[in-house]
């Protein structure tokens, strides 16, 4: 090859490096996951609305001894309190000089102990409680303060409908005064 | 070397050859009657043997073993707890990775990229999935920012002041370049829907740890990290991914990443509900505090230090951030607030990053008490304790960034007091 002819196939490759170069964006990547949407262990946020919950039920009287055998361990007897917080009493207590904040003093929505509960207790083995238990002791912790009564069943219809004692209790900062 | 100091020398050396020469023997240097090149008695024995070998992952000395996070962790649950960054024994703002606070719910899981999905779905036009060797083909931001634990400094609340070292009272903050994919990028091709106001992220630990954030941030400056200062991710910072929001309260900052949901309203989860929400004097609480507002600490002079000298000239040196901006200015009292003197801000002074400031400081063995105030560029201006109380009560827990107090005595002991 001549030198010029040389230089000349460089610099059309040189040019089209660039051209590609610059045009490059990215590759778009994720892949269509409408089946993991539809999965149980995708869809483990529970809404206020209710939305989420899972079938299952359970009564208070049911989740006062599942509470003694896998909870009071470190909730206490009784959800008082001990090496973890206290679950139950205080309701009212907010506004005094000595407030407590307890799932029943202080929780906006009945919704977040199950979501809780599920995904996170008993923190020594999570995930290992099935949705009958879970129901059974969210109605054994709402009915310490008579938020919830004996011998009803809580299940996906009724726990939503639950109104906690201090559900206007909260004021949004964002986006007023972020 | 200048001309003028090199032919100083020469003209030196000379001399003293000469010299050396002219008077003989009796007067040579005390150097140059040493015969053998060996100095047992006066070189220190790391000059008298190899090294030690080279490692494939550097360790601090061995001299700096004090240097560490302090642990406060639940007995019965070891994995829920925090560990403090030691503020007060490091310098300049990057956090080293081993050293950036922890809270963990539920302890560090140890997370095989290999088998980690990102889920984003929810109200989009097509739900996606992403793993880890995808993500790290997208293009890439780095964003240097503090990340602070809304409950950080929140012995501040209690009406005795704790006597805890800077760091361990202070020290759930921690600033890091943290670098990945802006999730705007996720976002836009997984399409969003205009129904979508919230995203509920969920990070894959035994916790399952879940919170509600406003998309408007995370179509904004969020990132969904894999890098920290250069390396890939600490699993203690949330190995292979976590999201990073600079200048929103910690726990948003969700580590271990898994999924993005996009919703209408907030899920009202428990760590936004229950948790990291402050409650007022009247029992109403204070709810979505995401910004974390401005706040100094002096790392030094600080508790469990001791002046030397006396008297004795002492750079008083600290840090300063705000989750709203640069900071512009921070002051400096060593009267309890009577008076301020400005401090010198280093460069670099970063948009909701650490900035370290100092101010030489010529103390004459008074009673001293030392103080720093911060001020950020939207014009916020640190509060004083009381005006901090007054304005939230003591039981807020949370967004604790009043102006800490370190009094020095005559004898140059330092403790922490409660000056305002
Ligand atoms: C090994 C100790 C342990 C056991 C057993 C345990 N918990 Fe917990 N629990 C904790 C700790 C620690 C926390 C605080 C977690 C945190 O801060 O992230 C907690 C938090 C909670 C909370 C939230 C409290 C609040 O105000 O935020 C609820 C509700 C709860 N646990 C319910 C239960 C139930 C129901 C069980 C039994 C199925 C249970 N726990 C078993 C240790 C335990």
């Amino acid at each position: 090859m001549s030198t010029l002819i040389k230089t000349i196939v460089i610099s059309i490759c040189v040019f089209y490096t660039l051209i590609s170069l610059a045009e490059s964006d990215y590759q778009k990547l994720g892949k269509k996951a409408d089946h993991l949407s539809q999965q149980a262990h995708w869809n483990l946020t529970i809404l206020p609305s209710g939305e989420h919950l899972p079938k299952g039920s359970g009564t208070a009287a049911q989740g006062a001894k599942l509470f003694a055998l896998k909870c009071a361990g470190c909730h206490g007897s009784e959800a008082i309190g001990a090496s973890a917080e206290p679950l139950v009493g205080e309701v009212g207590s907010l506004s005094s000089d000595y407030p407590e904040k307890t799932v029943n003093s202080y929780w906006r929505n009945p919704t977040t102990l199950f979501d809780y509960i599920r995904r996170a207790m008993p923190i020594n083995a999570p995930f290992s409680l099935t949705h009958d238990q879970i129901y059974a002791l969210c109605a054994y912790i709402f009915n310490k303060d008579d938020i919830f009564l004996d011998n009803v069943e809580l299940n996906q219809d009724t726990l939503p409908k639950i109104t906690m004692p201090n559900h206007s209790g909260f004021v949004a900062i964002y986006p007023s005064q972020n | 070397m200048t001309d003028s100091t090199s032919t100083n020398r020469r003209q030196f050396l000379k001399q003293a050859s000469l010299g050396g020469v002219l008077a003989g023997a009796m007067s040579l240097p005390v150097w140059a009657s040493q015969t053998q090149a060996q100095f047992p008695d006066t070189l220190p024995e790391w000059m008298r043997k190899p090294g030690d070998n080279f490692s494939n992952y550097g360790q601090p000395s061995p001299y700096e073993q004090q240097v560490i996070r302090w642990i406060s962790a639940n007995p019965d649950a070891p994995g829920n707890g925090v560990s403090w960054t030691p503020l007060h024994d490091l310098q300049g703002t990057i956090t080293p990775n081993g050293l950036h606070y922890e809270r963990h719910h539920n302890g560090v899981p140890q997370i095989d990229p290999a088998q980690h999905l990102l889920l984003v779905d929810g109200l989009v036009q097509q739900p996606l999935s992403f793993d880890i060797s995808s993500l790290l083909r997208y293009p890439m931001v780095s964003r240097t920012c503090f990340i602070e634990c809304g409950g950080n400094s929140n012995s501040g609340w209690k009406n005795n002041p704790i006597q805890s070292k800077a760091g361990y009272a202070h020290g759930l903050v921690s600033n890091a370049e943290w670098t990945g994919v802006p999730v705007k990028l996720l976002l836009e091709e997984a399409g969003i829907k205009s129904a979508a106001k919230w995203i509920i992220a969920e990070g894959a630990d035994a916790a399952a740890l879940n919170v509600s954030i406003p998309l408007e941030k995370l179509l904004d400056d969020a990132i969904l990290a894999l890098y920290q200062n250069g390396e890939r991710l600490r699993p203690e910072n949330g190995y292979p991914l976590r999201l990073v929001l600079p200048g929103w309260e910690g726990i948003l900052n969700v580590k271990w990443l898994r999924q993005l949901r996009l919703v209408e309203q907030p899920a009202m989860t428990r760590d936004e509900t229950a948790q990291y929400t402050e409650l007022q004097a009247d029992g109403s609480a204070r709810q979505f505090t995401f910004v974390m507002d401005v706040k100094s600490l002096i790392t030094s002079p600080s508790l469990g230090m001791v002046l030397p000298d006396n008297p004795g000239i002492y750079q008083v040196s600290g840090l300063a951030w705000s989750g709203r901006g640069k900071i512009t200015r921070v002051e400096i009292s060593a009267d309890g607030g009577q008076t301020w003197l400005d401090a010198k801000l280093h460069d670099p002074v970063l948009d909701r990053a650490f900035t370290r400031f100092s101010l030489p400081w010529h103390w004459q063995g008074q009673y001293a008490i030392l103080q720093s105030r911060a001020s950020d560029e939207t014009g916020a201006v640190q509060p004083s304790r009381s005006a901090l109380i007054e304005q939230r009560g003591h039981h807020g827990f949370f967004h604790y960034n009043a102006i800490i107090s370190w009094e020095i005595t005559e004898s140059g002991d330092i403790n922490h007091v409660y000056a305002d």
